[in-house]
């Protein structure tokens, strides 16, 4: 159908399908990224649509990616007006259709936490603090039609880097940006495509880290799902910045449907002529496949990512020499991280002041975080950079869940550290976070109340190093297992007033002798919680006492009599029968049934069991 | 025991000599073999391995590397349970140690009777759902120990 567009025809599209989207007919944009494909929103898209041509259909129902509140997915945001309703179920479908232009359905709308009901997204703590940049076209386009994209100025930054600035004018306007990597390192992106392009060689590729190993991360598959077009945008314009014609985007193939919208987002891209050769017509050629993953955290590592291209083990190798010199097949090679090529298109099209003027002095921009655990508004949010945590975790996130309190924030998964509660005024900056003894990291920021303990998850990251290291060098193999062990003993009541020294010995080598940055930074998160909870050690070594309570073998599971209000909560939380309870008496456990599943611990509100 | 069929092996060489010519996608033909035949009895390797031209230890060594291929056969449904930072957060130990005792099946094996394989991974990017379960394909989010038990009942 599509011709191929030049720039004049790619405005032109620009404005008639920005046109199309403007008019005031009425749009339902019902979320369909993974979390809420996971709470139904499949079937409820089916019945929108059925519901709409049923009642006249002039109500357009848009499918689009991630809107970041999946936690009360499914989530659906109704245009004009910006209603948001929470938890749609496809019985909801006529109601909400109906509404489209009229009253909202009340009891889809959000509710804060008084019980209010809240119609505009502008008005939910959760949006309004956030700046979207990254996730600017969230919940408002369908990935998978790129008409949208444009509408929004997809490519419009690749057409100005084309044919408006020559490469060298590309990398300095990044550079000038401030831009830095948004993988975990930090790296400035400008100086990494600066190195890449001054490397001699015709063939020169661009890659896109699209594995996201990180536990407790899920940014880029956000991303990939809900504006694919923008991570093209990004690499195209790294690839006119360094002169490469050829690209990969490695996704891990947990991503069934990132690598789907990523597929088709591919296909129209070449349709249009933004892929392929002579692109927009102005002479540059450059095109990409997908290479999908096959689980291995350390294949995130760059040099164990290009080995796993090339088709072998994904095993790190020493440099120099860095890939912008000899990458992948030994070609000179950049590699950037999903979220750091999708902010590069705005960056070209609005000017680096545009990025250079938010946030901190040595972080600017935003960032996007994946905001999880033990908060009440889970989900996915962009925040200028040198916002508080406590911002993200209080306000934005809502606080804890229940009666429990903040005790930590971990950041940067397993080469992270975790952030005490009365650190919570550090502002997300590369250089405060580490400071406070955690790492910015990928944006992962996983929120702790005070039922974990803090030995226990510096032995679940160790126990996580030691399934993913790649067993190359003997530190990283050997020494986290060592660690791993000690920590084990010190959960189990069997630990020993030298083991803190022990693991503090072992970080020092592991940190110096490792090849890659996994070992590097393996240590991390025993070393914070050293340093900001040395005391939850101490109880365990010394008293044989798991203050978080989460420990089994040094709880007793005895019900504190004097303590006990009789509720009987644990006793409908016992799934092994083993809690004796009748009304009106204290609670007491059966040891030979409990099975030691800790959910009376978790039950109990007045933390009477020990 | 495990052989393959011959439809399973013809698909297998198909994949093999599409793929035969292009650098580096040894991964991708296992995995789109692996698909085919569920995991890789030692044939299949060889197979491959002579197909793409290339030693039989290079394959096994890729094989072994990368944690979505099996040399074991796998249960009729895949549980993958989340063992990531915020599902672990959540209290999914609880719920792996529970579906473990129902189903008489350890993390990483696969029951008796070949119902469940139960394969821990490492975050399946739908943090804001944790806990976070998947069977075959359908993703299960927020599940405790019951509902997981609950919902595996679902699957013959
Ligand atoms: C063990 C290990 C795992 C990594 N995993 C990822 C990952 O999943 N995604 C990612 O973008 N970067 C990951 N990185 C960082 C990359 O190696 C690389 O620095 C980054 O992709 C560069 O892109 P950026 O400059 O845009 O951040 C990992 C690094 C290490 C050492
Ligand atoms: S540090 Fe660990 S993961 Fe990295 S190369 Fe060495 S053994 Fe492999
Ligand atoms: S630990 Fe579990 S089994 Fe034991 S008493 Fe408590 S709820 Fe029951
Ligand atoms: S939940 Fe706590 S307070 Fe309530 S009956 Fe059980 S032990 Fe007593
Ligand atoms: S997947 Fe729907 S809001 Fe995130
Ligand atoms: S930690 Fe379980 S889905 Fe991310």
């Amino acid at each position: 159908m599509s011709a191929r567009l030049d720039r004049a025809a790619l405005t032109a599209m620009r404005d008639f399908e920005r046109a199309a989207l403007e008019t005031f007919a009425p749009r339902v944009f019902c979320c369909s990224g993974t979390g809420c494909h996971a709470t139904g929103s499949i079937p409820l898209i089916a019945a929108l649509r059925e519901e709409s041509a049923r009642q006249g259909g002039a109500v357009q129902v848009i499918e689009t990616g991630c809107n970041g509140f999946c936690a009360l997915g499914p989530v659906v945001i109704m245009q004009p007006g910006g209603v948001l309703y929470c938890k749609v179920r496809a019985q909801d479908a006529a109601e909400v259709i109906a509404s489209a232009g009229g009253r909202p359905v009340e009891r889809l709308l959000y509710r804060d936490p008084e019980g209010n009901a809240v119609a505009g997204m502008d008005s939910i703590p959760f949006f309004a603090l956030q700046r979207p940049w990254i996730l600017r076209n969230k919940g408002r386009i369908d990935p998978e039609n790129i008409g949208h994209a444009i509408a929004h100025e997809a490519y419009q930054g690749l057409a100005k880097a084309l044919f408006d600035m020559t490469p060298e004018g590309v990398v300095e306007e990044v550079r000038a940006s401030g831009l830095r990597g948004r993988g975990g390192a930090g790296f400035p992106t400008g100086l990494k495509w600066k190195f890449a392009a001054a490397s001699p060689g015709d063939v020169k590729y661009v890659l896109c880290n699209a594995d996201e190993g990180d536990p407790g991360a899920f940014m880029d598959r956000s991303i990939l799902e809900s504006d694919p077009h923008a991570v093209l945008e990004g690499m195209l314009i790294a690839a006119v910045a360094i002169g490469s014609r050829h690209g990969y985007i490695y996704c891990r193939s947990e991503y069934p449907l990132a690598i789907h919208r990523l597929t088709v987002a591919i296909a129209q891209a070449r349709e249009l002529g933004l892929l392929g050769e002579n692109i927009l017509g102005s002479g540059f050629s450059f095109d990409l496949e997908i290479y999908q993953g096959a689980g291995a955290f350390v294949c995130g590592e760059e040099t164990a990512l290009m080995r796993s291209i090339e088709g072998r083990r994904g095993m790190p190798v020493p440099r120099p020499p860095f890939p912008a010199q000899q990458g992948l097949w030994g070609k000179p090679t950049v590699l950037n991280n999903v979220e750091t090529l999708a902010g590069v298109g705005a960056i070209i099209r609005l000017g680096a002041a545009c990025h250079a003027g938010v946030g901190t002095e040595g972080s600017t921009g935003t960032k996007v975080f994946a905001l999880s655990g033990d908060v009440n508004n889970i989900g996915l949010v962009e925040v200028d950079m040198g916002t508080p945590l406590s911002v993200l975790v209080n306000d934005i996130g809502g606080g804890v869940p229940g009666k429990r309190k903040c005790k930590a924030v971990q950041l940067g998964g397993p080469s992270g550290g975790s952030i005490p509660a009365h650190l919570l005024d550090t502002p997300v900056d590369y250089e405060a976070i580490t400071k406070a003894g955690a790492i910015m990291g990928s944006g992962g920021v996983i929120v702790m109340n005070d039922r974990t303990c803090m030995v226990d998850m510096a032995r679940f990251f160790m126990d996580f190093i030691q399934d993913e290291s790649c067993g190359k060098c003997t530190p990283c193999r050997e020494g986290t297992r060592r660690q791993l062990e000690i920590l084990t003993r010190i959960c189990e009541g069997k630990g020993e007033p030298c083991d803190l020294r022990a693991l503090e010995d072992l970080a020092a080598v592991i940190t110096d002798a490792s090849l890659c940055g996994l070992g590097q930074t393996a240590s991390n998160p025993i070393l914070s919680a050293l340093r900001h909870f040395r005391d939850e050690f101490e109880a365990h070594i010394a008293e044989k006492r798991c203050p978080a309570k989460r420990c089994v073998a040094l709880l007793k599971f005895e019900v504190d009599e004097s303590r006990c209000r009789k509720c009987g909560l644990c006793f409908k939380a016992c799934p092994a029968g083993a809690v004796i309870w009748a009304k009106k008496q204290t609670a007491r456990i059966d040891r030979e049934k409990c099975v030691q599943c800790l959910a009376c611990f978790q039950a109990c509100p007045f933390d009477c069991i020990d | 025991m495990n052989a393959l069929t011959p439809e399973q092996l013809a698909l297998a060489d198909a994949v093999v000599a599409e793929h035969r010519g292009t650098p580096g996608s040894l991964i991708t033909v296992l995995r789109l073999c692996q698909d085919i035949a569920g995991h890789f009895p030692p044939e299949l390797i060889e197979r491959i391995a002579r197909g793409m031209n290339l030693p039989v230890a290079k394959v096994y060594g890729v094989v072994s590397f990368y944690s979505l291929f099996s040399l074991e056969p796998k249960g009729r449904h895949q549980v993958r349970v989340c063992t990531g930072t915020a599902c672990y957060v959540r209290g999914v130990r609880e719920v792996l140690d529970r579906v473990e005792r129902r189903f008489g099946v350890k993390a990483g094996g696969t029951c008796g009777s070949g119902r469940f394989s139960l394969e821990p991974v490492r975050c399946l990017g739908a943090c804001g759902l944790a806990p976070v379960m998947v069977v075959d394909r359908d993703v299960h989010g927020g599940v405790t120990p019951d509902s997981a038990c609950k919902i595996l009942e679902g699957y013959e």
